[in-house]
């Protein structure tokens, strides 16, 4: 018998009964009087910046004139910048700035979700010293039980919820920002 | 060399004011936890919902395991199913090989700490780097984690400032945690954009999609798996979770439980490979399935891997994780490894309290200490106890069940104690060694009751 059916043979001869699993009451669950108040106090908590904006013109304008400076930055909105989907980390290893859209926030939590079409290449989000995500104030949901039922995970290959700039605390529990992934979080909320 | 917890525990407290830090620090990572968990009012509702959800999945685990194998393979993973650890490893060797891989990097697995897969890679020359920043640090050191989420928890930043400055030549005696971690970052970087393979863990698989979820802080696992051409993530069989919506449940209950964090940086939700990418999950049994028939310890396969025991534990906190000579240590680990090895971990058990503290800090409500009282059962059933434990204890039993014989020593005792104190206050008993020896009472509660006791309460 090869090993898959020795092991599924032995769990069904020794799993337990069947239960029933229970059913979430999301009237247990916590509501708060403002998404978007809640999503910036817990995402400053973790060292993120937050900034309520109009729209995103006056961004994109910011991020157009630090690229005519020579850096590599990566704007998701704009069209040309589709070029790099398939680049490899070897290629974006210089990537200083990304901005991507996210579908939703959290207030929870201050996670926001990103499909991979949305972030265009896997690779982005993380590789980049500096992240920039823009999300809809009407997005901001209470937690992850409403943030689930508004996304659909088998959609696409890949999909992340994040939540701040990259972080440690290995070394006698200090926390240090920046550990492998994005330096600094920026979440830019379109009013 | 004596292995046992309480030799290993005797070295780890020799050094007094680090124990103390280590004592200290673990307890701030519980309070942190106590703060998160406050912060939401239906704290209980999700860990019995958590709970639920586990005991519904092992009840029905053998159909969700095919589930998840169909979907996978629909979404173009390819699964692989290992009986032990050493298949475990072969496995990930074939991979290894047929692609002819030199560069390696894995995020944080405890399935490959428990299957030991760096060590039997080494000895086929092929070099894995640890990524997440404890676990390099370890692993630069020789040593293993000490704890499950915070690898490198005994050490001080002045050892990672030494090992740093041996290994990624960092400037000597700079101790500054900012700087060290930006070394590693930039060494690690280099590793990340080179690797061939990135090898991580799974903290949840979810039946009706065939997807699986890793969570890290550091970004390691996602900057390795989106480079890497191949992608391995390995798995305890007991990982899976039936629904989507079940996600929420564990993601909110997670970070929260393990260091007070409203959920990691990254969870990261992979489906399928990305266009070009090779992706592997390897499905590993390694005793589960004989712990999913031991009714008794059976409650432990719902483990998260979140560490609010280890936190929480007085034994843990006092004796540091390589005291418990496991991959997993703590009051998880003590009923999880005498299932491997019964006879090896016999003394894991006995490292506890049994005050109950890990039960009532576990997101998914696993009677720890019930477990480890009765592992302690079981042990002693099976011949496993040290001969000193077992006499005493067959005395005592015999003692507490004589009336007129116990009345009898005490009463010898409390005179030995008063008058020759040297007989128990010297090395030969093993409770004198860190004790002060209690003042002995002039009567027994026994014989003050006899003469007061019914004139006195009514």
């Amino acid at each position: 018998m090869n090993s898959r059916d020795k092991i599924l043979n032995a769990i069904a001869a020794n799993q337990p009964k069947l239960v029933a699993p229970p059913t979430i009451d999301f009237d247990r669950v916590i509501r708060y009087e403002d998404n978007y108040t809640q999503f910036k106090t817990i995402l400053e908590n973790i060292g993120a910046k937050v900034e309520l904006i109009q729209d995103i013109a006056t961004l994109t304008d910011q991020l157009e004139a630090e690229k005519a400076s020579g850096k590599l930055i990566i704007n998701t909105f704009n069209e040309i910048d589709k070029q790099y989907v398939l680049a490899s980390s070897f290629e974006l290893e210089k990537l200083e700035k990304v901005c991507i859209k996210a579908t939703l926030g959290v207030a929870e939590n201050g996670a926001v979700w990103l499909y991979e079409s949305q972030m265009m290449n896997r690779i982005l989000p993380f590789i980049c010293q500096h992240l920039i995500l823009v999300v809809d104030k009407k997005d901001i949901v209470a937690t992850m039980h409403h943030a689930y039922t508004k996304i659909d995970i088998q959609k696409e290959g890949f999909g992340i919820f994040i939540a701040g700039p990259s972080k440690t605390a290995d070394i006698e529990q200090s926390l240090v920002i920046g550990a492998h992934g994005a330096r600094t979080a920026t979440i830019y909320v379109v009013e | 060399m004596k292995t046992k917890h309480a030799d290993l525990a005797e070295k780890f407290i020799a050094n007094e004011p680090r124990t103390n830090w280590h004592d200290e620090t673990l307890w701030f990572v519980r309070e942190k936890r106590d703060k998160a968990a406050l912060g939401i009012p239906e704290w209980e509702d999700l860990r019995e919902w958590g709970s639920q959800i586990k005991n519904h999945s092992l009840s029905n685990l053998s159909q969700y395991l095919k589930e998840f194998e169909e979907k996978a393979t629909a979404n173009g993973v390819k699964i692989h199913w290992a009986a032990t650890g050493e298949e475990h490893n072969q496995i990930i060797y074939q991979i290894i090989q047929k692609n002819n891989i030199k560069k390696i990097v894995k995020s944080k697995s405890m399935l490959t700490e428990e299957c030991h897969l760096n060590d039997y890679l080494a000895k086929k020359g092929i070099e894995i780097v640890d990524t997440d920043l404890g676990e390099r640090i370890v692993q630069f050191r020789k040593e293993t984690p000490s704890h499950i989420v915070l690898p490198a928890i005994h050490l001080k930043k002045q050892d990672v400032s030494e090992t740093f400055h041996e290994h990624l030549q960092t400037e000597k005696g700079n101790n500054d945690p900012q700087y060290l971690t930006e070394a590693a970052r930039q060494h690690l970087r280099n590793k990340f954009v080179e690797s061939e393979l990135s090898i991580t863990g799974v903290n949840f698989a979810v039946a009706e999609t065939g997807g699986f979820v890793v969570c890290t802080n550091e970004g390691n696992a996602d900057m390795g798996s989106h480079t890497a051409p191949i992608h391995i993530a390995c798995m305890g069989f007991e990982k899976i979770i039936p629904k989507v919506e079940h996600l929420a449940v564990f993601l909110r209950l997670l970070g929260r439980s393990a260091i007070g964090q409203p959920i990691t940086t990254y969870s990261s939700h992979f489906l399928k490979p990305r266009p070009g990418q090779e992706m592997h999950i390897v499905i590993v049994d390694n005793g589960r399935s004989t712990q999913l028939g031991r009714e008794d310890f059976r409650n432990s396969l719902k483990c998260i891997r979140c560490a609010a025991c280890f936190n929480t534990c007085p034994v843990y906190r006092r004796s540091g994780g390589h005291s418990y000579h496991t991959s997993t240590a703590g009051p998880i680990g003590s009923i999880l490894n005498p299932n491997l090895d019964m006879k090896a971990n016999a003394d894991l058990p006995f490292a506890s309290t049994l005050c109950g503290s890990c039960t009532n800090v576990c997101p998914v409500k696993i009677n720890i200490h019930e477990q480890l009282w009765k592992w302690r059962q079981e042990i002693v059933k099976n011949g496993y106890v040290d001969t000193t434990k077992k006499i005493g204890m067959n005395g005592m039993a015999f003692l507490f069940t004589h009336p007129a014989l116990y009345r009898f020593i005490g009463k010898t005792g409390r005179c030995i104690m008063r008058f020759l104190p040297f007989l128990t206050n010297n090395k030969l008993n093993i409770w004198y060694k860190q004790r002060e020896m209690p003042k002995p009472p002039k009567e027994s509660f026994r014989d003050w009751y006899t003469k007061n006791g019914k004139s006195q309460i009514k």
